[in-house]
């Protein structure tokens, strides 16, 4: 009996869940890590370990099954020429969810889902953000220094002006 | 209708609700910041799990 064993439905019509699992696993081969709710991180890693078996198998078959499901030709260039060859000696369990708290605004339960050895990936995208932030940061203060030296410019000018009066 | 009989005294509420309290969550010590964190997740203080994954979490600035 596989009695209880249906999935997840992800208060989604089937379609609409077939365009969520499409989408989200195309992202999640593109950027290596995605957040989520945990009950979509669980629905989402079956049809995440399929793509990536497939990306294993490597042959012209397989590569036409990936790109008929996902959603960029990129993902599929990327799954069979680096996803697939990083776990050729592993049997499953590509994939790692860990919780990471609480969302703010309706209190679900988030979680990011990963591909295993992502860690370098990891890394170079939080340099990144970190230099995006720091130039963002330099901006806004040169933006102030400037509001604030106009500012003083034109209280100079009014000061002068007070005094012809 | 049927009606109660009898009022209730308060001892009677009491002594009904002496088993309706709440428990604590449960919590583990992150091995990193040791802070008590709930377990099974990411800490929420240092972003820790498992010795590394960490959370991009702000310096207090």
């Amino acid at each position: 009996m596989r009695h209880k064993v249906a999935g997840y439905k992800l208060g989604r019509t089937t379609s609409h869940r077939r365009s969520f699992f499409r989408n989200a696993v195309t992202s999640l081969i593109m950027e290596e890590r995605i957040e989520t709710t945990v009950p979509k991180a669980k629905a989402l890693r079956p049809v995440a370990e399929k793509m990536i078996t497939l990306g294993k198998q490597g042959d012209l078959a397989a590569r036409r099954q990936a790109a008929s499901y996902l959603m960029t030709k990129e993902s599929v260039v990327k799954l069979f020429d680096t996803i697939g060859p990083r776990f050729g000696d592993r049997q499953g369990g590509y994939l790692r969810i860990v919780r990471s708290g609480w969302r703010k605004g309706d209190g679900a339960e988030k979680a990011f889902i990963e591909l295993l050895g992502s860690e370098q990936v990891q890394e170079e995208k939080k340099q990144k953000r970190a230099e995006a932030r720091a130039k963002r940061a330099a901006e806004t203060k040169k933006a102030m220094e400037e509001a604030e030296a106009q500012q003083q410019a034109a209280k100079a000018s009014e000061g002068g002006e007070s005094k012809d009066e | 209708m049927p009606n109660p009989k009898r009022r209730h005294s308060q001892k009677r509420t009491a002594t009904r609700r002496a088993h309706d309290a709440l428990k604590g969550r449960s919590l583990s010590e992150c091995p990193n910041c040791h802070e008590r964190k709930l377990p099974h997740r990411a800490c929420p203080k240092c972003g820790y799990y498992k010795g590394r994954e960490v959370l991009d979490i702000k310096e207090a600035s």
